[in-house]
């Protein structure tokens, strides 16, 4: 097949930015292991309750070290369960030092779900059956709104919670 | 060589009434994205008690499946009918895949409308809509499935009459298409046979929901491929005759054609990035495989580029610009895919973005990818649509577009790109700021994040309601050339090989080796990753039907 000069130059010029590009990219999945939340970790939808993560008493934000925390969110139509405060009401709010490591861990006892800490890259989907996992430096303070990002009902815009990284 | 008269009335009705069905599709989306708009400000409350995902499902719907598939299946229809012909057992299996497709959306959309599938029109489960909803999504397939074997059986009656010679290009083009949405479409017609349908009626008591969003996905992206080809064969073999030039290479055409067929599949993946469940590899593998398209695409452009720039300055225009500033600007069979192909810029970066590896866990699902996704469908393609139905139809009903006509679609065109750029570029806006797509009007936590959002859904509704004036106008010229304008012959613009081309080699033609390597590449991206869903499987998911308020 002919190829013209010029189309020679273009798509040299073009197939080495996507070798590029594609080098780059593997770089930061494979050397800097900056993958996107992957976790093939199953759970039974009807009785999450049975994973030590998801138990009504282990739900919420607790510091497993020094600067260093883990947040347990069950999610379904409309509503994140974040744990109850000590009055026993439903948390809504998660506050957290600045530069603080939080690991996300998060499941669905019904449909599907989103879980976006907006502004950041905690950006997840929530399925039934399925664990999904994310840790992340917090190094920016201010208030983010967590939102349901996937379509999970005609409530789906009333799903949503707040991240405060304060200083 | 191509009979450039009319088609004969029966053939020309059949084309047209997927005209009618597009046509009408784009009315009733396009008030259902009006009123998105809307509602979304906040400034505005649906009516009659109306629930927004009950129209968001019916946008998708009507606009992403349903409009799409009626004009391209039509269009295609035209394109092998002009090239190779149709005899009339084809046109009668032509009606059949019509009415079949027809019946399906009209269940489909009368299931949405009474408030039984509120589950937009990626159907995700568990959630579970009215099983006439998915019943009737099947008859749409089946429907194109027919429109698919009609158009392989033309090419080949006119091969067994024509031993020896290279197909139509345009035929070419057109199988290719179809053979892509036949492959891809295997895979979302596998979940809603054998899951949905037995689950919504309650013979299966659970679902694999995992299972069921990578066949969907498998189908999902070449879906926009089928959409974005019957551009590139206006583009490659049309736009040149409307410009007064000769196709670029008809080789290069057909390796392009190749190309997307190849790597349009096996990459549903990077729709499915930020899930659990699925391999981090494997995802890599896929989303090095999204980018192969790069290489057709370059070729795409270069070519039309190099037609322009030839056709220019054969006519004599000098200088570096020259030819640039002499195009038809004033055609708007011209005009409206130009400016498709400009929106395609933007529209193809963001793309990059949404399918890289990590770069998507910003946007993913944000109303950023809305906005992309409406600058390359709702802009490329179809306003490169609207140039072809500017001679399509006219040429179906034996009418004339007239210079009148032809002004009027200029200033379409125009408000049309003016909508959409502010209405897609406040979603990009929106989407990088982190607000969340298909959701209706929010304060969420009232936060800051959320009032910076807000700005943005305003600006968005101004952008919809300049669309839906485009969208009338284009009705009412849509209406204009298939029933009131003069009488009169329009030109089946269809550009022809330049006289000293080299020959087309041709291995292109080898369709054995295409479709083998289209399937082998499936098979290597898709089936370690599936074996792999399906026995690391959880419990199945039980149907839900109240939160979409069934
Ligand atoms: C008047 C012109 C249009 C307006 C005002 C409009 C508006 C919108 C809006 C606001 C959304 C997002 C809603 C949300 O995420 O909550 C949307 C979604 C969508 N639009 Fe459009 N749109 C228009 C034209 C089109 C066209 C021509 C197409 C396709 C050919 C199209 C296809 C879609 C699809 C597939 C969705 C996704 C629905 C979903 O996420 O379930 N739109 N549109
Ligand atoms: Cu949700
Ligand atoms: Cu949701």
């Amino acid at each position: 097949m002919h190829l013209h000069k010029y189309e020679k130059i273009w798509l040299t010029f073009g197939l080495g930015s996507l070798a590029l590009f594609l080098v780059i990219i593997g770089f930061a999945a494979f050397w800097k292991g900056t993958h996107p939340m992957s976790h093939i970790e199953t759970i039974d939808p009807q009785n999450v309750e049975a994973h030590e993560s998801f138990k009504p008493e282990n739900l919420g934000l607790r510091e497993v070290a020094q600067g260093k925390y883990t947040v347990n969110i069950v999610a379904s139509a409309f509503n994140y369960d974040i744990g109850t405060d000590a009055d026993g009401k439903p948390v809504k709010k998660i506050r957290v030092p600045k530069g603080s490591t939080v690991l996300f861990q998060i499941t669905t006892k019904d449909v599907v779900h989103g879980f976006q800490v907006a502004g950041t890259n905690v950006n997840m989907m929530v399925e039934p059956g399925h664990v999904s996992r994310l840790e992340t430096v917090m190094k920016n303070a201010g208030e983010f709104t967590v939102v349901c990002n996937e379509y999970c009902g005609i409530g789906h815009h009333q799903m949503f919670a707040t991240v405060e990284v304060y200083e | 060589m191509l009979k450039n008269t009319l088609f004969s009335k029966k053939e020309a009705r059949l084309y047209m009434a997927f005209m009618h069905v597009t046509f009408a599709s784009l009315l009733i989306g396009g008030l259902m994205g009006l009123l998105q708009t809307l509602s979304r400000s906040g400034q505005f409350k649906l009516p009659f008690g109306i629930n927004y995902y009950t129209i968001l499902t019916v946008h998708g719907v009507i606009l992403g499946l349903v409009l799409t598939t009626f004009f391209i299946v039509g269009f295609q229809f035209a394109l092998m009918g002009k090239t190779v012909g149709i005899s009339d057992k084809q046109r009668q299996w032509g009606w059949i895949a019509f009415w079949t497709m027809l019946i399906g959306t009209i269940i489909a959309a009368a299931t949405i409308l009474v408030g039984q599938a509120n589950v937009l029109y990626t159907f995700y489960a568990p959630l579970r809509a009215h099983a006439a909803f998915y019943i009737g999504l099947a008859l749409v397939i089946v429907g194109s499935w027919i429109a698919v074997f009609v158009n392989f059986r033309q090419l080949y009656v006119w091969k067994k009459a024509n031993p020896g010679q290279k197909s139509p290009l345009l035929a070419f083009m057109v199988t290719i298409n179809m053979a892509m949405w036949f492959i891809a479409s295997l895979g979302v017609a596998t979940s809603v046979l054998i899951q949905f349908i037995p689950w919504s009626l309650g013979y299966a008591a659970t679902i694999n929901v995992l299972l069921s969003r990578t066949l969907f996905w498998y189908f999902g992206h070449p879906l926009v491929y089928f959409w974005l080809l019957p551009a590139y064969m206006a583009w490659y073999a049309i736009i040149p005759k409307i410009i007064g030039g000769k196709l670029f290479s008809d080789s290069l055409a057909r390796m392009s054609f190749i190309l997307l067929l190849m790597f349009s599949i096996p990459v549903g993946f990077h729709h499915q990035l930020t899930e659990p469940g699925i391999d981090p590899t494997w995802k890599f593998i896929q989303v090095v495989l999204t980018f192969m398209v790069v290489i057709p695409t370059l070729m795409t452009a270069f070519s039309i580029f190099a037609t322009f720039e030839t056709t220019g300055r054969r006519k004599g225009h000098k200088g570096l610009f020259g030819w640039f500033k002499h195009l038809p600007w004033k055609d708007v069979r011209f005009l409206a895919p130009f400016i498709g192909m400009v929106a395609f810029i933007p529209g193809g970066a963001g793309g990059i973005v949404n399918a890289s590896h990590q770069m998507n866990t910003l946007i993913h699902n944000t109303i950023w990818v809305t906005g992309h996704f409406h600058l390359t469908v709702a802009t490329t393609v179809i306003l490169t649509f609207f140039g072809i139905a500017y001679w399509l139809v006219p040429h179906l009903t034996g009418r004339r577009l007239t210079p009148k006509l032809n002004k009027l679609g200029i200033i379409q065109t125009i408000i049309w790109t003016v909508g959409m750029t502010i209405m897609s570029t406040s979603m990009h806006i929106q989407g990088l700021l982190g607000g969340p797509r298909r959701s209706d009007f929010s304060n969420y936590a009232g936060g800051e994040q959320v009032s910076t959002w807000i700005s943005y859904q305003v600006a968005q509704a101004v952008g919809g309601t300049i669309l839906f004036i485009g969208i009338i106008l284009m009705i009412y010229i849509f209406i204009q050339l298939a029933f009131f304008a003069p009488r009169g012959v329009q030109e089946f613009p269809i550009a022809e090989e330049e006289v000293d081309a080299d020959p087309t080699p041709k291995i292109l033609e080898n369709w054995y080796l295409w479709i083998g390597i289209t399937i082998a590449l499936i098979l290597f991206a898709y089936t370690i990753p599936v074996i792999d869903i399906i026995k690391h499987s959880p419990p199945g998911s039980l149907p839900f039907d109240w939160p979409i308020g069934r």
